[in-house]
C-alpha cells in the first residue's frame, strides 16, 4: 500500500489561497500528474504532500494515516527537486546515499544499493564526479537516483524536467514512466506542460487557481473537457472556443451565416480541436485563410469565420495563400459545447 | 608618445602607490640591514647584526608569544561565534532586522571608542565587571593591572568587536546557498546539526578560509587598543608586534631595529597566509 489521499486540504499564505480546499487521491503505482498554468498553487499542493509546507486546512493521508501534521521524514516520501538541489561539494556517489548515511545503512548495503541504483539510471561511471562536472540530464539522474534509492513508495516530483532541453526531456519523460512503471512507485508529478502529462500520467489533475479544474485519465481529459479552460490548457495548440451566436435557421458562429445546428446559439461556446476541424468540398462553414504557418509534419492555418478565429492543424505541406476561402468540417462526435459565462461544459446530447 | 595619456590617468596612483607602500616597504627592508643613524653617528651597513640582537631580545620573544595567544584566542572564537550569529539571523526570526544590525553595530565603532568602552567594564571597583562582581561578594580585581589576566580581557573585547564584521560575510554565503538543498536534506530525515555538519560547513568554507586570512591579519595588525587600555603593560604582558614595533620607531627612536622587527612581522604574516591557503585551498569546494 502506498496511497496518498487529500481531503478538503487549504493552504493560505497571508490572506493568499494558495490551495484552496483540494480533495484528490493518488492510488498505489499510479502516476499522477498536477498540470497547472505557473502560480495555480501545483507545486504548494506537492510540498503539502511533503511535509515542507504547513497545511492550514483539511487532512492528509498516506496508507490511510493521518500525515498533516508530521515532519517530513516520517512521511516516507522522496522528492525530486526542480532545481535536483544536489549538493555542489559531494560527488555523485556520496549525492545518492546522502539519505542513507543520515538514517545510518550499514556501509556494504549502502554499496549494495547504491551499485544497483547507479545502474539502473546509468551513472554508473559518473560516480566520482560533482554535480558541477555533469550536464543536465545526468543531474537529473542524480537527482532520481536519490529519490528512488531510499526504496520509499511514494515519489513526489517537481517540474524535473523544466530544465532539460526538449530532447532530453523526451528521453526523460520516457526513462522516468518506464522507471516508476518497474519499481511500483507511486508518483505524483508536478508540470505545466501539458505533454508531460497527457504522456505519462495514469491521472491527470488540472489544477487554476489553487482549485482542481478536472480531473481524470488523460484520454477524458482530451475527449471531455468539463471547462473551457480544461479545453484550451490540452493540446497544442489547444481547443478553438469560438462564440456561438442565434442566425436564422439556428446557431451559427458569430457573424457568419453557416447554421451549424438547429437551435439558438446566444451565451453558447463551441469547442473544436485544431486536429479536428478538416478542409471540406462542399457543406460546413465557411472562412478565409488569414495566415498558414508549416510545422513540417502539418501545418496550422488560421481561418477567419465571421468574427471568430479557427486554427486548423492539417498534415502535410497546403497551398491556402492568405485570402483565399475555405469551407471548414468536422465530424459530429469531435465538437464541444460550453455554457459562454460559467465556462462549463453543456451535456453532448445537445449537439 | 601614443600612450601618453594613458601614463597620465595612472600617474596618479602610480604616485600614491610607489610613495606610500612600494618605496617605504623596501626602504624598511633596507634599513633592517643598517645601524641606526644619528647626527654624529651616520647609519652604517651592519649586515644581520640587527637580526642577531632581534633573537637575544627577551622583550621581542615575549611579544612574539603575546601575539600567539592573542591570535589563537580570537580567531577560531570570532569565526565560530560570527558563523553561530549569522545562521541565527538568517532564519526567520522577528525584529530580523534589528538583530542583524545590533550584531553588526560594534564593526562601525572605531577600535578606539570600542576600547573606552570596553576600559569602564574593566576598571577596577568602579567598572561593570567589578560592580556585577561585588553584588555576588567577589573581591575586586585589576583586570587590565594583573599581568595574567589582561590578554584574555584584550581577547573577549576584540572578539565582541571582530565577530559581526565576520558575520556578514557568512550571512552573504549562507543567503548564496539555495533553499532547496535544506529542503531536499529535510525529506531525507537530516537533523539541523547532520545539514550544518554535512553541507552548510563544507559550503562555507570558501569564506571561512577568507575570514581566516583576515583574522589573522587583524590579529596582528589590531593595536589601536593598546594606546587606551594598557599602552602594553603591565610590563609587557600585554603588548603586541606592532605596538612594540611603534614603541622601538618612535619612542626608542631605534630605526633600524623598527625595520627589522617589521620586516619579521611581514615575514610571519606571508607566511601564515601562503600555509592557510596552501593546507585549506585543497579542502575547499569553490562553486
Amino acid at each position: 500500500m502506498s496511497e496518498i489521499v487529500l481531503e478538503q486540504v487549504t493552504k493560505r499564505f497571508g490572506p493568499v489561497k494558495a490551495v484552496d480546499s483540494v480533495s484528490f487521491r493518488a492510488e498505489q503505482g499510479k502516476f499522477v500528474v498536477l498540470l497547472g498554468p505557473s502560480g495555480c498553487g501545483k507545486s504548494t499542493l506537492l510540498r503539502l504532500i511533503a511535509g515542507l509546507e504547513d497545511v492550514s486546512e483539511g487532512r492528509i493521508l498516506i496508507d490511510g494515516a493521518d500525515v498533516t501534521r508530521l515532519s517530513p521524514e516520517k512521511r516516507r516520501v522522496s522528492m525530486v527537486f526542480q532545481s535536483y538541489a544536489l549538493f555542489p561539494h559531494l560527488s555523485t556517489a556520496e549525492n545518492i546515499v546522502f539519505g542513507l548515511k543520515v538514517r545510518r545503512t550499514p556501509e556494504e548495503e549502502r554499496r549494495k544499493r547504491l551499485e544497483h541504483v547507479a545502474e539502473v539510471v546509468g551513472l554508473a561511471a559518473y560516480l566520482d564526479r560533482k554535480p558541477q562536472e555533469l550536464s543536465g540530464g545526468q543531474r537529473q539522474r542524480v537527482a532520481l537516483a536519490r529519490a528512488i534509492i531510499a526504496e520509499n513508495r511514494i515519489c513526489l516530483m517537481d517540474e524535473p524536467l523544466s530544465n532539460l532541453d526538449a530532447q532530453l526531456r523526451h528521453g526523460m519523460r520516457v526513462e522516468i514512466r518506464g522507471l516508476q512503471q518497474r519499481l511500483g512507485m507511486t508518483v505524483v508529478y508536478v508540470t505545466h506542460d501539458q505533454v508531460e502529462a497527457m504522456s505519462m500520467a495514469d491521472r491527470v489533475v488540472l489544477v487554476r487557481e489553487g482549485r482542481i479544474e478536472q480531473e481524470g485519465s488523460p484520454e477524458e481529459l482530451y475527449a471531455k473537457p468539463a471547462t473551457m479552460f480544461a479545453a484550451r490548457f490540452i493540446g497544442t495548440p489547444g481547443m478553438n472556443l469560438v462564440a456561438l451566436a442565434d442566425g436564422p435557421g439556428g446557431a451559427v458562429v458569430r457573424g457568419s451565416a453557416d447554421t451549424l445546428f438547429a437551435r439558438g446559439g446566444n451565451g453558447l461556446t463551441l469547442g473544436v480541436r485544431p486536429e479536428h476541424v478538416g478542409l471540406v468540398e462542399a457543406g460546413g462553414i465557411r472562412g478565409t485563410v488569414t495566415s498558414s504557418e508549416y510545422h513540417g509534419a502539418d501545418t496550422i492555418l488560421t481561418v477567419k469565420v465571421g468574427e471568430e478565429t479557427f486554427l486548423v492543424r492539417a498534415p502535410g505541406q497546403l497551398a491556402h495563400p492568405p485570402g483565399s476561402a475555405v469551407r471548414l468540417g468536422w465530424k459530429p462526435g469531435m465538437a464541444h459545447l460550453f455554457d459562454t459565462a460559467s465556462g462549463r461544459r453543456v451535456p453532448d446530447g445537445v449537439l | 608618445m601614443k600612450n601618453v595619456y594613458g601614463w597620465l590617468l595612472l600617474t596618479p596612483a602610480a604616485i600614491l602607490l610607489v610613495g606610500f607602500t612600494h618605496y617605504p616597504a623596501v626602504a624598511t627592508l633596507i634599513d633592517s640591514f643598517f645601524t641606526t643613524g644619528t647626527v654624529v653617528r651616520p647609519s652604517k651597513f651592519a649586515g644581520l647584526a640587527n637580526y642577531a640582537s632581534l633573537a637575544d631580545d627577551p622583550i621581542f620573544w615575549q611579544v612574539l608569544r603575546n601575539n600567539l595567544y592573542f591570535a589563537a584566542a580570537t580567531i577560531p572564537t570570532s569565526i565560530a561565534i560570527a558563523m553561530l550569529m549569522a545562521i541565527w539571523v538568517n532564519d526567520r526570526l522577528p525584529a530580523r532586522a534589528l538583530v542583524r544590525m545590533s550584531y553588526f553595530t560594534p564593526t562601525i565603532l572605531p577600535m578606539v571608542a570600542v576600547a573606552n568602552l570596553w576600559l569602564f567594564f574593566y576598571t577596577p571597583q568602579i567598572g561593570l565587571l567589578d560592580k556585577v562582581g561585588a553584588m555576588f561578594g567577589a573581591a575586586s580585581h585589576n583586570w587590565l593591572g594583573d599581568p595574567s589576566t589582561v590578554m584574555a580581557c584584550m581577547a573577549v573585547m576584540t572578539v565582541w568587536k571582530e565577530a559581526g564584521f565576520f558575520m556578514i560575510f557568512y550571512l552573504a554565503a549562507l543567503q548564496s546557498l539555495p533553499p532547496e538543498l535544506e529542503e531536499a536534506a529535510k525529506v531525507e530525515g537530516a537533523s539541523r546539526w547532520y545539514y550544518f555538519r554535512r553541507v552548510t560547513f563544507p559550503l562555507l568554507m570558501p569564506t571561512t578560509l577568507f575570514v581566516l586570512v583576515n583574522a589573522t591579519i587583524n590579529s596582528f595588525k589590531l593595536v589601536d587598543h593598546l594606546f587606551i587600555l594598557t599602552k602594553g603593560g603591565p610590563d609587557n604582558a600585554s603588548n603586541l608586534l606592532l605596538y612594540y614595533i611603534y614603541q622601538v620607531a618612535f619612542s626608542f627612536f631605534d630605526t633600524a631595529y623598527a625595520s627589522t622587527l617589521t620586516v619579521v612581522l611581514l615575514a610571519l604574516l606571508a607566511g601564515m597566509a601562503i600555509i592557510q591557503f596552501q593546507l585549506i585551498e585543497k579542502r575547499v569546494h569553490y562553486r
